[in-house]
């Protein structure tokens, strides 16, 4: 598999965020994308996913599932954790499971992964921010697509955390997936290629 | 389960569990359908030939006002970004959170409206008339407003926006509802022809509001 | 003073307890009588036994300004002396409160059926408990929609005294709506002048709808008392997973 970036532009309420972005990742390689705050290293991933449209430029994925979109076979863990805090961890996770991977897949694995498992009946809203953002990575392990995209995924996490998600980045690798994170420092990916935007 | 049944279930499930649920769009209903006769006075001749219109208007005004929320707190908490992401057309997302939108907010409203249309002296048999048109009416309030809920997501305002926008799209369900539930307790005319332009147009709206809906979203997308 | 004692939930805890049964005992007993004095008082020359149904609709009416009292003075516990058990005994207070409202609009209805030929005719005393009602409804919606217990119970307090203070106000603006349209014969609900015959029966039930009244507002207060403790639980239980 192949992700191919060629002359990505992107711009947002009228100002350029980034232009003329060239790179190709391979299975089992990882982009750490870099940058100043307001870099556009956040619309760089949403335009990945799809989430942003691209001024100018374009986007290949070979060798993945043919007839389906890129965002198909993304993850996107941005910001925000698409957390309900009125339905409990499992039923979170549940759903995101089914809506993301089409059909009933087990969660139990993917809450033991990030060392939620105890909590699975507990309502969303209790939890911290750290437990919401390893309930947003959970997403991940249960519904296994190729591409995976994280915006700072270390932020709110504590260390013990930010290790799980590091095995949890390198085995998605060994597998021959692809992985795009922005981040301001190391996020645990110790032979990641970097790519800096640059403020324009 | 499939991906269209998951949404459908969760949106009923957090309808039911945040805010009141179901009863608050009642509430509303009751409470709008209240202050009517301190308006218009208690002369309960005038409210039985208006009662119908008062109804309709309730329930429109139920509707619309439950609908803000609608796309607002998915894309509060990045829940949106990752519809939009799943394997199911975006289109079917949409239909699949107005069907859960219009079982906890606009039946609820079809239920109630016995109930309401008591307390404003409509004749008993006209009753179950006027819930009926009502049935078949709030589908199609409820997709079109769905588009109007889109489009004040896409360009980030919220309220009174969204009533601007939809109410006018209203205009042909509120004309042909009406209509029936008069035709129910007043006749000469007969109840058939406005029901079943009713019926129509609510089966017409589950094809095109989730269209334009998807449509609107995309067109938010920056 | 009582209220510094009973501050102590699980002292308020062990006092409900232990009095709870007695209260609903002597609620029981006083039904009992009072609804064998209903059976025997005199029917109403002009309703006949319809009449009867004002034993259990006045008692209502003035249970649901009652309830309001008692949420008035909880709302003023919270917001301005800040007893702890306050807010709990508001929150407590407002569905009991609203459920004798709907008995007593409900009664009142099915008494004007036979006598108004309909079951509602926004007559004035009617509709001001209706809108009453509806406040309850406002009330009860703050308190059960907040995510934050405390923050709900706060905004219902507000809510509660705006209501105390405008309670009387809509009464008298609805009175003055009513005799702009008042048509010249409706019979009025009271009825004649109150003969002891009736009167005895009516002060029984309506001593027996307060004690049901408390007897359900301490429990009320004591389910939500262990509600808080399980929700305490919980973040406790979500605190403990992150150590």
């Amino acid at each position: 598999m192949q992700l191919r970036a060629n002359n990505l532009t992107c711009s947002r309420g009228g100002r350029e965020v980034f232009a003329g972005l060239n790179f190709s990742l391979q299975d089992g390689e990882a982009l750490v994308v870099t940058g100043r705050n307001g870099a556009g290293k956040s619309s760089l991933l949403r335009a990945i996913a799809g989430l942003v449209h691209l001024a100018a430029g374009k986007l290949e994925f070979d060798g993945g599932e043919p007839g389906i979109t890129i965002a198909e076979q993304t993850h996107y863990v941005g910001h925000q954790d698409a957390v309900k805090p009125s339905l409990t961890v499992g039923e979170n996770l549940q759903f995101w499971a089914r809506y993301l991977g089409g059909a009933d897949v087990p969660i139990d694995p993917a809450l033991e992964a990030v060392d939620l498992a105890p909590l699975i009946n507990l309502p969303a809203a209790y939890l911290s921010a750290g437990q919401r953002r390893r309930l947003s990575i959970a997403r991940v392990v249960a519904v296994p697509r190729p591409l995976w995209l994280l915006d700072e995924p270390t932020s709110a996490l504590d260390v013990p955390s930010q290790n799980r998600l590091a095995e949890l980045m390198r085995s998605h690798l060994t597998g021959g997936g692809m992985i795009v994170a922005a981040a301001h420092g190391p996020i645990g990916l110790e032979r990641a290629r970097e790519l800096q935007i640059g403020p324009l | 389960m499939n991906a269209f049944v998951a949404l459908l279930l969760r949106d009923i499930r957090l309808s039911v569990r945040v805010g009141g649920g179901a009863l608050m769009g009642a509430l509303f209903f009751l409470i709008v359908v209240t202050m009517m006769p301190f308006a218009l006075g208690p002369d309960l001749n005038l409210l039985a030939r208006i009662g119908p219109a008062i109804l309709w208007l309730g329930a429109l005004l139920a509707t619309l006002l439950a609908l803000d929320r609608l796309f607002a707190a998915d894309h509060d908490d990045g829940s949106l970004d990752l519809l939009m992401m799943g394997g199911t057309p975006l289109e079917l997302a949409v239909a699949a959170k107005a069907i859960a939108h219009w079982l906890t907010t606009a039946l609820p409203l079809v239920v109630v409206s016995p109930v309401l249309g008591l307390m404003l002296n409509v004749e008993l048999r006209a009753i179950g008339m006027v819930a009926l048109t009502l049935l078949a009416g709030t589908p199609a309030l409820t997709f079109i407003g769905l588009i109007g809920a889109a489009l004040s997501v896409a360009l980030r305002r919220g309220g009174l926006l969204l009533a601007v926008l939809v109410l006018p799209l209203t205009v042909p369900v509120l004309i042909f509802g009406v209509a029936a539930a008069n035709a129910a307790i007043v006749g000469p005319a007969p109840f058939g022809p406005p029901f079943t332009i009713l019926c129509a147009l609510s089966l017409a709206s589950l094809v095109l509001g989730p269209f334009a809906a998807a449509a609107a979203l995309r067109f938010g997308l920056e | 003073m009582a209220a510094i004692y009973l501050a102590n939930p699980s002292r308020f805890l062990t006092l409900v307890n232990r009095v709870l049964p007695w209260l609903a005992a002597i609620t029981i007993a006083l039904f009992a009588i009072g609804l064998v004095r209903t059976l025997h008082a005199p029917d109403d020359y002009q309703q006949g036994a319809t009449v009867k149904i004002m034993f259990i609709h006045v008692p209502a009416a003035w249970l649901s300004m009652m309830g309001w009292g008692v949420m008035s003075v909880a709302a003023l516990g919270t917001l301005v002396w800040r007893h702890p058990l306050a807010d709990v005994a508001g929150k407590a207070a407002a569905p009991v409160g609203a459920a004798f409202t709907f008995i007593c609009l409900v009664t009142g209805s099915l008494w004007g059926r036979p006598t108004w030929g309909t079951y509602w005719v926004w007559d004035a005393r009617l509709t001001s408990v209706l809108v009453m009602f509806l406040l309850y409804l406002g009330v009860l919606a703050l308190y059960w929609t907040a995510e934050d217990p405390g923050r709900g119970s706060r905004a219902a307090a507000v809510l509660t005294l705006v209501g105390a203070v405008n309670i009387p106000i809509i009464k008298f603006s609805v009175d003055w709506w009513n005799t702009l349209h008042q048509p010249a014969s409706i019979l009025r609900m009271g009825g004649n002048a109150i003969d002891p015959s009736i009167l005895w029966p009516l002060l029984i039930m309506a001593a027996a709808f307060t004690l049901l009244f408390f007897t359900l507002h301490l429990g009320a207060m004591r389910n939500e008392i262990l509600r808080r403790r399980v929700r305490s639980m919980r973040i406790m239980q979500a605190q403990e997973a992150r150590a």
